[in-house]
């Protein structure tokens, strides 16, 4: 019995593993705007490090079901490691993205302990705590930081010693992407891997997952360290391609903000955070250009409605569209009780 | 020394009564309400514009800085927070962040995003010597003000039908409403009031805060601090929570400027890391 379900659960987690046409469409399409798309690669290039960060919420949010608000601590560490190294004359690119995402990884693992403490109030509370604290930190370390003015001189190398950044961000734009691509699958393999199953079944109910003998804690420590160094990469991107890093990148905003693109994709899945900035980069631009100073405004309605309206209803809407496209749904029988993209 | 401690515990019965409308509603419902700033700082842009454009006193404005948000309060209780209440955290938080940039957005697109100055009446300005200690005539009213109002809350809660009502609510809501209490009545209630209470605290805080247009984000983590590390069973955690927050901040920012405020961040995680039910509440 024991090993017909043990074979019941790998060969439903091989066949999430699988991958479908609409990913592959995804990343084609993605790929494809490199040619395409010339005269917006700044903004795509943006949109793929929102994409990258926004997944990292998703990591530790949709699918270990820890509610963060300074997700952003992480993102602007890496933003300043990354920045700061290459003032100093480290300009190599891929040594910045490593450093960043080493330095996001041991905050994250030290903060981990902090987080993994009480309710859903106290994590919202100390999560905003730590990026508070990294916040004023780098506000008064100017000497290290630049302070208010931002972090200046930051002169970028050549990729891999081959590709030099361009101004129009065609070279950026394929680094970033080609980075969150490779980051994408890398969190694709996890969230399949059993270890991601124990993941979610920490989710919906840690008392029974610590029940049957998963080891709760030490899952969510672990996940909890990827999603900061997978913010930190995010960061990281952004330093390097835009060449400039303010106290901005720690701003409580970018934590609201990014909870809202993960919103906006869905919670829950890998593809929500890519889709959420997707549409909410387009948003912004499309509402900013009507009225600049108050977009604000209009996501914050887009925040409400989306709630009041029932965000899972919404997402399990779409995906159950989007199934019927892919033409899945015929042939995928339920073997494991359907996981709800419900969390917290 | 004592000017300081005098300004830290003003600083923090302002807190007080702006953040304990909030209290309640997290103990209460259990709702993660951020928006809570926007109801103080629409508060304080009633008793801004009343003032300087129309001319009404100060002290006239007061009731009216509390009767707004209150009704803007209960309006926004009935038709949305009510339908949240059921719903995950995560939403709530959404909600409410939603709401912030909403209001920010409207309040920076009717008023403009420079800071409101309010001209207080003469009498409340300038210091006086007591006993060698220099102390700010309004400093002295605000606390006068908010020492009024901690007690009147104190009585109302422990003293009254509704106080003991609420806190039945508060402690179990399935059993109190099996009791026969109206609990979404007494929510609204208390939620409005809070609100007025919210919005009274902006507009005597807008002398000593500052009001823009930020001002529900800037100080959202302040109300914050004040629940979480007050604790949300008893109006005393939070006020107790509330005065040491003043005087920590303002002494902060007197002896130690460059390192701002650092210190109450980390003292806040420390305090919810070591008793994540609150400062001064038994654990459950």
């Amino acid at each position: 019995m024991s090993t017909n379900i043990a074979d019941h659960v790998r060969s439903s987690l091989v066949r999430r593993g699988r991958w479908g046409i609409g990913e592959i469409l995804f990343w084609l399409i993605a790929a494809a705007t490199l040619y395409f798309l010339p005269e917006r690669h700044l903004i795509l290039n943006e949109i793929a490090i929102i994409g990258l960060f926004a997944l990292s919420l998703d990591l530790i949010l949709g699918y270990a079901g820890i509610v963060s608000l300074g997700h952003a601590a992480f993102f602007g560490l890496g933003a300043y490691t990354a920045g700061i190294l290459a003032r100093d004359g480290l300009a190599d690119p891929l040594l910045g993205l490593g450093a960043a995402a080493i330095a996001a990884a041991i905050l994250g693992f030290v903060t981990s302990f902090l987080v993994l403490r009480g309710s859903d109030l106290t994590k919202l509370m100390v999560t905003l705590g730590v990026a508070l604290v990294l916040g004023e930190i780098a506000n008064q370390a100017s000497w290290l930081t630049g302070g208010a003015d931002g972090l200046q001189g930051i002169t970028m190398g050549p990729i891999l010693g081959l590709f030099e950044f361009d101004i129009f961000g065609t070279t950026a734009y394929a680094y970033s992407l080609t980075v969150t691509f490779l980051l994408f699958i890398v969190a694709r393999r996890i969230v399949v891997s059993p270890y991601g199953l124990s993941l979610r079944s920490i989710r919906d109910n840690p008392l029974k997952a610590r029940a049957v003998g998963i080891p709760v804690n030490r899952r969510l420590v672990a996940v909890y360290t990827l999603a900061a160094a997978y913010a930190g990469v995010a960061g990281a991107l952004l330093a390097q391609t835009t060449q400039f890093v303010s106290l901005d990148v720690l701003a409580f905003h970018r934590s609201a903000d990014v909870m809202l693109v993960l919103v906006i994709g869905g919670v829950g899945y890998l593809y929500g955070g890519l889709i959420g900035a997707i549409v909410f980069k387009v948003l912004q631009d499309v509402i900013s250009a009507w009225t600049p100073q108050y977009w604000q405004f209009w996501i914050g309605l887009i925040l409400v409605i989306i709630v009041l309206a029932g965000r899972e209803r919404l997402t399990e809407r779409v995906r159950t569209l989007w199934k019927g496209v892919a033409g899945r749904t015929a042939k995928s029988p339920e073997t494991l009780p359907k996981t709800s993209t419900r969390e917290v | 020394m004592l000017t300081i401690l005098f300004d830290g515990i003003a600083y923090g019965m302002l807190l007080f009564v702006l953040a304990c409308g909030l209290a309640v509603t997290l103990g209460l419902m259990n709702f993660v309400n951020l928006a809570h700033g926007a109801f103080a700082m629409a508060g304080g842009y009633i008793t801004a514009v009343l003032m300087n454009r129309m001319g009404v006193p100060f002290l006239a404005t007061l009731p009216l800085a509390f009767i707004g948000p209150a009704i803007l309060g209960l309006v926004l209780e009935r038709t949305l927070y009510k339908r949240l209440y059921t719903r995950s955290h995560l939403d709530q938080v959404l909600f409410s962040i939603g709401l912030v940039f909403m209001a920010v957005a409207a309040i920076d697109y009717s008023f403009g995003s420079q800071q409101q100055l309010i001209q207080l009446p003469s009498w409340l300005q300038g210091r006086v010597d007591i006993l060698g200690v220099q102390v700010g005539l309004y400093r002295s009213f605000i606390i006068v003000i908010c020492g009024a109002l901690v007690v009147a809350l104190q009585l109302i809660l422990t003293k009254t039908r509704f106080g003991s009502r609420l806190r039945a609510a508060v402690d179990d809501p399935r059993v109190a409403r099996g009791l026969g209490i109206n609990v979404s009545l007494i929510f609204a209630t208390t939620f409005a009031f809070g609100s007025g209470l919210a919005g009274l605290g902006g507009a005597l805080g807008a002398e000593i805060l500052g009001l823009d247009p930020t001002f529900p984000l800037k100080f959202m983590i302040y109300f914050l601090i004040v629940v979480t590390v007050g604790g949300t069973t008893s109006i005393t955690g939070p006020f107790l929570a509330s005065l040491l927050l003043g005087i920590a901040d303002v002494a902060g920012k007197y002896y130690v400027p460059s390192v701002g405020a650092f210190v109450i961040y980390t003292l806040m995680i420390v305090v919810l890391v070591l008793r994540p039910q609150g400062l001064f509440e038994r654990a459950r």
